[in-house]
């Protein structure tokens, strides 16, 4: 497409083409030139058709000028061919202030010859027929203008006001078809754009004249919130998109976003990135998500949707990456406050650009301009995280076949481009919480869900892991609980009567706090008495010496005594003996 | 606007419309009734049919009822095309006139005498 448009516009030449190029015998194929409108070169496979008129109608206020416009200046800006807006509403000045609203500056393009605007002002009042006229001025204008700067584009918007201008409506018919001829005759490529009429395209049959290719935009509202869509009514000689397309008008201009379910070609990443919940880390199996992975969250209303997008957010700005966070419920400064208060700090992230928040009602816009939005952002923030919460909402503005379709192709948007999608999703209450109302859970890789475990007159949250694709997840349910540190997921407890939570886990864990506390006491005072039996043993053993240490003692004296007695009664022996002076004492002293 | 203009058949007397001819201000033989006098601008495109018609019937509308109290501007577009977007022209031929105000556009060939005489306002009532 792109080598067409090149080779054409390399034999581009202000001067009218043969005639025969009108009517070609069999052309290889379509010469078109890009209009540098996001999306819509991809529906028209390349733009318009160069060289041919393309009416683009709608009603009023449905961005026929700014398409127009924006072709013209981006066929300045980007493929350097000049252009000529012949304006039939508004005035120049009017024109140039428009467009700078969308940061087109037109009076530049004028001043460096890229681009002619001609405002041709028909005042029916003052226009007075006397006899017969052709709008020969308007061509000799047209053709004065493209001159002047050998233009390859043209816009006429919109060519219907001549027909409130001049009463001979045939004239005017035949006079229009001779404009559509005389543009092809300069090779210039051609928008024409015309108010859309009660049962045709246009009031006025433009369509008539305009063979080969139509646009068609639209601007409907559904339930109170309107869409724009574009359609290509018609193309000769080119396949097209067929689709109705939803467009954008924003302060880039016009966008139009291809949107075709992209198919199930992306490629599976094994890298795994954290939730920012160690804990839930751990439940996974696989220590976090994988990347490019679609995770949905589901639950009942307060039960910590919000703080676990938070915590990804956190961890992820965190590691470097980018993070987008649409939200559909809190301002950015309320989820900030409120994620303060479990210790998730947000503002340094979203100052240093690593985040960013859109917080915008669901209903603001259709379904469809919330994913081209969604979109456009993304292409423009290139996030390595989308987090949508809650995506539920979204059947405020369309229903739940719709939703559906939408988070598919957002789905498949963000897969092809590896970007981890974390969506919440509120759970009617009393509903099943394994059913979302929109039946994406087929379509989502990891889906975790919190609930509330109503036990004992208490409400606890619970989390657990439905599924996750590809790893070795737990299969517990774990209590978790919000404080001033963050998301801690509490290993489960166990009981006699199943999972215990709350108050009733805390009263437990008190009661085996207290048997531990008891055993304790009881080994403690074994101990103890243990002790005493050993103080009182000990006092006998020494009781038993002392005794026995008195009779040794009596004992003693008492052999010392003895032979105390025995050596005087044996003196006294000796002494008698001596007296009586008897052998007694040598055979005494032999026998000794 | 469906009239059939006679005038059409006149042989064009002027062979170039480009030429900015000059005011006709020959036959002062009335004498202006009300001092005005008229200042128009005739667009054409070269020498079509129409372009000669339109000139040859505003000279004899001119002559017939404001005898040399006009001035006509002949401009072909052809040769300068860049005077159509000042007078906001679209239509070929129109007639412009400037003096006296308000500005009026005539489109056609005049063809069709009393409009025009009624258009540009040249019967003093």
């Amino acid at each position: 497409m792109k080598r067409a448009a090149k080779s054409a516009s390399s034999a581009s030449a202000p001067n009218p083409k043969p005639r025969a190029q009108l009517q070609p015998a069999e052309p290889p194929h379509l010469e078109k030139a890009l209009t540098g409108i996001d999306g819509f070169d991809e529906i028209t496979l390349g733009g318009l058709p160069r060289g041919r008129a393309t009416l683009v109608c709608g009603s009023a206020g449905c961005g026929k000028t700014l398409f127009a416009t924006e072709f013209l200046v981006n066929g300045a800006r980007k493929f350097s061919e000049p252009g000529v807006l012949m304006a039939f509403e508004e005035t120049s000045d009017e024109l140039v202030v428009n467009a700078a609203s969308l940061k087109f500056d037109l009076d530049q393009l004028v001043r460096n010859k890229m681009l002619v605007i001609d405002n041709v002002q028909i005042d029916p009042h003052e226009i007075a027929e006397t006899g017969e006229y052709d709008l020969e001025g308007l061509f000799i204008r047209l053709r004065h203008a493209i001159e002047t700067i050998g233009a390859r584009r043209v816009v006429l918007d919109t060519i219907e006001t001549l027909f409130s201008g001049f009463a001979n409506e045939g004239l005017l018919r035949s006079e229009i078809r001779r404009l559509f001829q005389f543009m092809k005759s300069f090779g210039v490529t051609a928008i024409v754009t015309g108010e859309r009429g009660e049962k045709s395209l246009t009031r006025f049959g433009l369509e008539e004249y305009v063979a080969d290719c139509v646009i068609l935009l639209d601007h409907r509202i559904t339930d109170q919130v309107s869409t724009r869509r574009l359609r290509v009514v018609k193309y000769r000689g080119s396949t097209h998109g067929s689709n109705e397309y939803p467009f954008l008008i924003d302060e880039e201009g016009f966008s139009v976003l291809p949107i075709t379910s992209a198919g199930l070609s992306h490629k599976a990443s094994k890298e795994v990135i954290g939730t920012g919940v160690p804990d839930l880390d751990a439940m996974l199996g696989a220590g976090g998500f994988y990347r490019g992975s679609s995770v949905l969250l589901s639950g009942t209303a307060g039960t910590g949707k919000t703080s676990f997008s938070s915590a990804l957010a956190q961890a992820t700005c965190a590691r470097g990456e980018r993070v987008l966070f649409f939200t559909f419920e809190e301002s950015p400064d309320q989820i900030m406050r409120n994620m303060n208060s479990i210790g998730i700090d947000l503002r340094p992230h979203l100052e240093s650009g690593m985040l960013k928040i859109m917080a915008q009602r669901p209903f603001l816009h259709g379904l469809e301009m919330h994913l081209v939005a969604i979109h456009k952002e993304i292409e423009r923030f290139n996030p390595s995280v989308v987090i949508l919460d809650p995506v539920s909402n979204f059947i405020a503005s369309g229903n739940a076949r719709d939703v559906n379709a939408m988070l598919i192709r957002l789905i498949d948007f963000l897969k092809m481009r590896s970007i981890t999608a974390f969506m919440t999703f509120l759970t009617e209450t009393g509903g099943s919480l394994e059913a979302t109302d929109v039946r994406i859970s087929s379509i989502i890789d990891v889906w975790l869900l919190v609930r509330d475990i109503e036990l004992s007159g208490e409400r606890n949250r619970g989390l657990y892991v439905l599924k996750a694709r590809g790893m070795r997840h737990s299969n517990q349910i774990r209590e978790f609980i919000l404080d001033a540190t963050g998301i801690k997921l509490i290993e489960v407890y166990l009981g006699p009567a199943g999972m215990l939570t709350g108050s009733a886990r805390v009263a437990q864990e008190a009661a085996e706090r207290d048997a531990e506390v008891r055993r304790k006491d009881e080994s403690g005072l074994k101990l103890a008495q243990l002790e005493r039996k050993r103080v009182a043993m000990e006092a006998r053993i020494a009781e038993l010496r002392a005794d026995f240490e008195a009779d040794e003692t009596e004992i003693r004296q008492h052999l010392a005594m003895d032979a105390e007695q025995e050596k005087r009664i044996r003196a006294d022996r000796s002494a008698m003996s001596r007296s009586r002076k008897s052998n007694g004492a040598a055979s005494t002293r032999s026998g000794e | 606007m469906k009239k059939k203009s006679s005038s059409r058949k006149k042989p064009p007397r002027r062979p170039a419309g480009a030429k900015r001819s000059a005011a006709d201000k020959k036959a002062p033989a009335q004498p202006p009734a009300r001092g005005e006098f008229w200042a128009m601008r005739l667009y054409v495109a070269g020498q079509s049919a129409r372009s000669t018609a339109a000139i040859a019937n505003l000279r004899r509308i001119c002559d017939d009822h404001i005898p040399g109290r006009y001035e006509i501007l002949i401009i072909d577009l052809l040769r300068n095309p860049e005077m159509a977007k000042d007078d906001q022209i679209v239509a070929i031929p129109t007639l412009v006139k400037k003096m006296p105000v308000p500005v009026r556009r005539i489109i056609g060939d005049l063809s069709a005498t009393e409009r025009v005489v009624v258009s540009l306002e040249l019967r003093d009532n």
